[in-house]
């Protein structure tokens, strides 16, 4: 097979949360460029098993793009080099025969390691849990656009609210901070009617969990923002402060 | 929730480094300026110091307010950078930068370094200037002159006696770079620590608060050299 790649890959192996990690060194010689990288590890996976070896652990799930479990750092850079791109939908076809990958899970105190490459994002929910919605008492559906909302508002909204959760920004963040996490669904729901009720408590609360789950601060790196398979911008950490100045004067 | 709770938070906390980081870039700018007047001869220099003098109790509260600024920044500063340490205690084995639009750079990194190295040079520098000799609680009548029948101190003198020595030419030249490389990510930082930056303004603001950090580096560095190479 003319296109097949022999790919090595250096990948982060830990048994369990306690336990030591180390790095294992790998050879897939049937690589090609067609396969995601996701698809890379798979197979890699059915020669462990076929060895009698224990897999390596991933999270992944839509493999399209979408839903946010899948994330490892790749050669250095939280999803890998392509812009935009969660790991699933980096494909091969970037590498060449010979190339060498090291693969290392999300590394932050506030995502413990559950094995090899699967971190624990609980904190997340939990940050969620403490504002990142809307309180409504269920009644009857309302009417489609009885409440107007501007069509700039609906679109940037809609940019905030397209974080998948995947964590690569606290990845890539030189202080292991969650600052764009909570920040765009901080903005997310700062932008519409629905959101404003609660916007100051919310973000007071949003804000006090991230710093208890044990992230760091921000320093304005903005390296978040270039790993961000959805492209959320930092200027939702701009208005995350913004909102918490305007809930500091009451 | 408290005042002291909310500044202690994650965002409080960038309120304290963006307030103070732009005061201190107000404060840096003015004496830079300042300095200059060395430019226009010894007893202009001089002149210039005995007016900040002759402000009296007005001076002083503007010093306590500097302290408060520097104390504030560094404490912060510090605060947040042995959280960024606990925040991941294991490092990557392999770690790079994603490129544009991060502005991960040698500057940002180094924020910590470049700022503990300026504090240091801060006690070096009060000490060698500000209570130096014929400064505060340091009568030396060899630092006294007269200007226009004015006696002040001539803290022209000394300046001219400290650059004349290659270490604290050079010394100097070399801490203001750093105050350069700290001013190159901090201007436009301090801006969206404060919350007011949207992406448009983010190049312009990068661009322009980069060269106020070489503006006033390369001011305070001109003094020194012109010194040490007797061009004035
Ligand atoms: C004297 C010792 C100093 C120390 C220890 C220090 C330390 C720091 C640190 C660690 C940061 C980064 C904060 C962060 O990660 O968010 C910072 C930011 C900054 N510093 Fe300094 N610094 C010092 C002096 C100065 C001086 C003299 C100036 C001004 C001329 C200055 C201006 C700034 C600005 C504008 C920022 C950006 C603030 C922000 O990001 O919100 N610093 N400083
Ligand atoms: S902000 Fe971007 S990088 Fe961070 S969790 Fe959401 S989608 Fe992932
Ligand atoms: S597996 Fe769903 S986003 Fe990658």
């Amino acid at each position: 097979m003319a296109e097949s790649m022999n790919i090595k890959l250096k990948v982060w192996r830990q048994a369990g949360p306690k336990a030591q990690g180390r790095f294992e060194t790998y050879t897939v010689p049937d690589a090609n460029p067609h396969m995601s990288f996701l698809e890379l590890l798979d197979v890699l996976n059915e020669q462990l098993i076929k060895s009698g070896k224990d897999p390596i652990e991933f999270d992944h799930d839509c493999r399209e793009g979408i839903c946010g479990s899948c994330g490892v750092v790749v050669d250095g850079v939280a999803h890998g080099p392509q812009r935009r791109t969660a790991c699933c939908q980096l494909h091969m076809r970037h590498y060449k025969d010979g190339d060498t990958i090291v693969v290392e899970p999300w590394r932050a105190e506030a995502f413990p390691i559950i094995k090899d490459l699967v971190v624990d994002r609980s904190a997340f929910d939990r940050i969620i849990a403490a504002g990142g919605f809307v309180s409504v008492n269920a009644g009857s559906a309302q009417d489609a656009n009885c409440l107007p909302i501007a069509k700039t508002a609906a679109d940037l909204a809609m940019d905030f609210a397209a974080c998948i959760g995947c964590g690569a920004c606290v990845a890539a963040c030189p202080n292991a901070s969650a600052s764009l996490f909570t920040a765009a669904k901080i903005s997310h729901l700062a932008m519409l009617p629905q959101g404003a009720p609660e916007r100051k408590s919310r973000v007071t609360a949003m804000v006090n969990q991230m710093a208890e789950e044990g992230f760091g601060d921000c320093s304005n790196h903005a390296e978040c923002e270039a790993v961000c398979p959805k492209g959320i911008s930092i200027s939702t950490i701009a208005t995350m402060r913004r909102e918490y100045f305007k809930a500091m004067l009451g | 929730m408290s005042l002291k709770n909310s500044l202690s938070s994650p965002v409080g906390k960038k309120l304290i480094t963006g307030i103070t980081g732009l005061g201190l870039v107000v404060f840096v700018l003015l004496h830079m300026i300042g300095n200059l007047s060395m430019f226009s001869g010894d007893d202009a220099y001089n002149e210039y110091a005995q007016l900040l003098a002759s402000f009296g109790p007005l001076l002083y509260l503007m010093e306590a307010g500097l302290v408060v600024f520097f104390l504030f920044h560094i404490v912060n500063g510090i605060q947040i950078w042995v959280g960024s340490k606990k925040a991941r205690r294991m490092g990557y084995d392999t770690y790079r930068s994603a490129g544009k639009p991060s502005q991960q750079t040698t500057s940002s990194r180094s924020m910590i370094v470049t700022g503990l190295v300026l504090g240091v040079f801060l006690v070096i520098h009060l000490a060698s200037f500000k209570f130096g000799p014929g400064g505060p609680g340091n009568a030396d009548p060899s630092y006294v002159t007269s200007v226009a029948g004015e006696e002040m101190r001539d803290l022209a003198k000394l300046v001219h006696h400290k650059f004349a020595s290659p270490i604290y030419a050079f010394g100097y030249t070399f801490v203001m770079l750093l105050l350069v490389l700290h001013l190159r990510h901090g201007v436009w930082s301090a801006f969206q620590s404060l919350g007011a930056m949207r992406p448009s303004l983010t190049p312009i603001v990068y661009g322009l608060g980069a060269l106020l950090g070489l503006a006033i580096g390369l001011g305070f560095i001109a003094l020194p050299l012109a010194i040490y190479f007797n061009v004035i």
